[in-house]
């Protein structure tokens, strides 16, 4: 366990709960609707925010919008690398990609490493007639030319500190912190 | 974060109750890859595996080359009847042979109880044991382990009756010693030829009738009876073997209702097993067997490839 300090709580669960709102409206507006939509959700993270999104578009629209689970672990870049290997959880896309319009679901957009390995696996799945991406915290430093079609919330950090979506479903509550690492 | 502690996959003897589910939760989550209409993930791309089969296999050989071939590894077979095995070459001279080409698994079939472990001392590839001898066969071990996890949902706690030749089964030894650690009740029975002196020092109780062992039984393994054994006179004939121990519609009753019967293949049709069990949807589970192999394998590739982070 590396030591933190500094704790700082940059959203609280009404935070949390107006960004996906606003998001769960920004993406119909910008889709005009939801006729071949679907949601992906990025394990573990992105799976909860995605099932929230599902809930509020589906309520908003009337009608369920689809939602699949990925995990990325398979399609990582530096999985040769390393020894230890991270737990690896099960995708489950119920549905054919091909010519659907996608939105990739992440709780924190960071070198934009994670959301590279995710469109691999998609378009692995089938051809997406197109790929968005909503995430709860854009922290910066990206290491790729990636960037997100939803934003929660921006948020300037430093390399050394370290930025956490906690949810109720997986942690018992619902926060974003930013704390320092020693 | 997950990590087995080990180079080489030689046994189940020797790993633990944790490194068994570890293998068993990260296979669990290779099946799905192998439903998807692209069934291939770039993880273990420029890697390469090394089949050395020095006995014949269709089942496994064929697993581990999927296996690797799902997870971008590059997989090279080599059986011992067309490789310059025919022309005198020790398996040391082999090994540092194939050691030169670098690769990074070499995964081993042999008739000598111990070459894996050999090759494992000498080489620094990671080593997985495809079977040696009569000793064990621990990636046949953890797929069985897999399905009968899936379909019963436990391990720990039933009653499992493996039946057959015991004595010259790697199936079986490796399968003792890991359902026993997993918390199974493991009965076994055989004739006594093909039944080990002191086999319960491995902690099963054993039977010389099929129905003691299979009496109440969740799952049932039958274990393939080795034709060539014939010669040595261990048995008298298939027939009478087959009177006193083959599993049936008849005795299959004696077991619990919803019993899973297993086999490791090839199976001997009317020998061990009948038709009409080997094929009865409701009880036989033996070509889940071969679909989770793939998983088992993909996750022993997975799990053992990698740096020193």
């Amino acid at each position: 366990m590396t030591e933190k300090k500094n704790l700082k709580i940059v959203m609280d669960a009404e935070g949390i709960e107006r960004c996906l709102t606003r998001i769960a409206y920004e993406i119909l507006e910008k889709n005009k609707g939801m006729d071949n939509l679907v949601l992906v959700g990025i394990r573990t993270g992105g799976i909860f925010l995605a099932q929230r999104l599902q809930k509020k578009i589906s309520a908003i629209e009337g009608q369920t919008i689809p939602l699949g689970l990925l995990d990325i672990t398979l399609y990582r870049d530096d999985i040769a690398k390393k020894k230890q290997k991270a737990p690896l959880g099960k995708t489950d896309i119920p549905f054919d990609l091909t010519d659907k319009k996608v939105i990739l679901v992440d709780d924190v957009l960071f070198t934009g490493r994670t959301i590279r390995a995710a469109m691999d696996a998609l378009i692995d799945f089938g051809r997406p007639k197109m790929i968005q991406l909503a995430v709860l915290i854009d922290r910066g430093h990206r290491e790729l030319p990636i960037r997100a079609d939803y934003i929660g919330k921006n948020l300037p950090s430093s390399l050394w500190e370290a930025v956490s979506v906690h949810l109720l479903e997986k942690n018992g509550k619902d926060e974003v912190v930013i704390e320092e690492e020693n | 974060m997950m990590k087995l502690g080990k180079k080489d996959i030689l046994g189940i003897r020797d790993m633990s109750v944790d490194e068994i589910n570890t293998i068993l939760e990260t296979a669990e989550s290779f099946l799905e890859v192998s439903t998807r209409d692209i069934k291939k993930v770039p993880t273990l791309r420029g890697k390469s595996v090394i089949n050395l089969f020095y006995e014949a296999s269709t089942r496994t050989r064929t697993s581990f080359e999927i296996a690797g071939k799902r997870l971008s590894a590059d997989t090279i077979n080599i059986s011992a009847s067309t490789s310059s095995v025919v022309k005198g070459e020790t398996l040391i001279d082999t090994a540092r042979n194939l050691e030169a080409m670098n690769p990074d698994i070499i995964v081993i079939r042999h008739s000598a109880a111990g070459a894996p472990h050999l090759l494992a001392s000498l080489l620094k590839q990671s080593i997985i044991n495809a079977g040696d001898g009569a000793h064990e066969h621990p990636s046949q071990a953890l797929l069985d382990m897999m399905t009968i996890k899936k379909k019963k949902g436990r391990i720990s706690g039933l009653k499992i009756a493996l039946v057959g030749d015991i004595l010259h089964s790697r199936v079986a030894r490796s399968n003792i010693f890991g359902l026993s650690k997993m918390g199974a009740d493991v009965v076994v029975a055989g004739p006594a030829t093909m039944m080990p002196r002191d086999i319960e020092q491995m902690g099963v109780r054993a039977y010389t009738k099929i129905e003691d062992a299979i009496k109440d039984a969740d799952v049932i393994m039958m274990l393939r009876i080795q034709l060539e054994r014939q010669k040595q006179n261990i048995f008298p004939s298939l027939r009478e073997y087959a009177h006193h121990y083959c599993l049936n519609t008849r005795n299959l009753k004696l077991a619990k209702e919803d019993v899973i019967v297993m086999h490791p293949g090839p199976t001997n049709r009317g020998v061990e097993i009948s038709p009409d069990v080997a094929d009865d949807p409701k009880h036989s589970v033996i070509l889940d067997q071969v679909t989770n192999g793939v998983a088992v394998r993909m996750a022993l590739l997975y799990l053992l490839t990698g740096g020193n982070e």
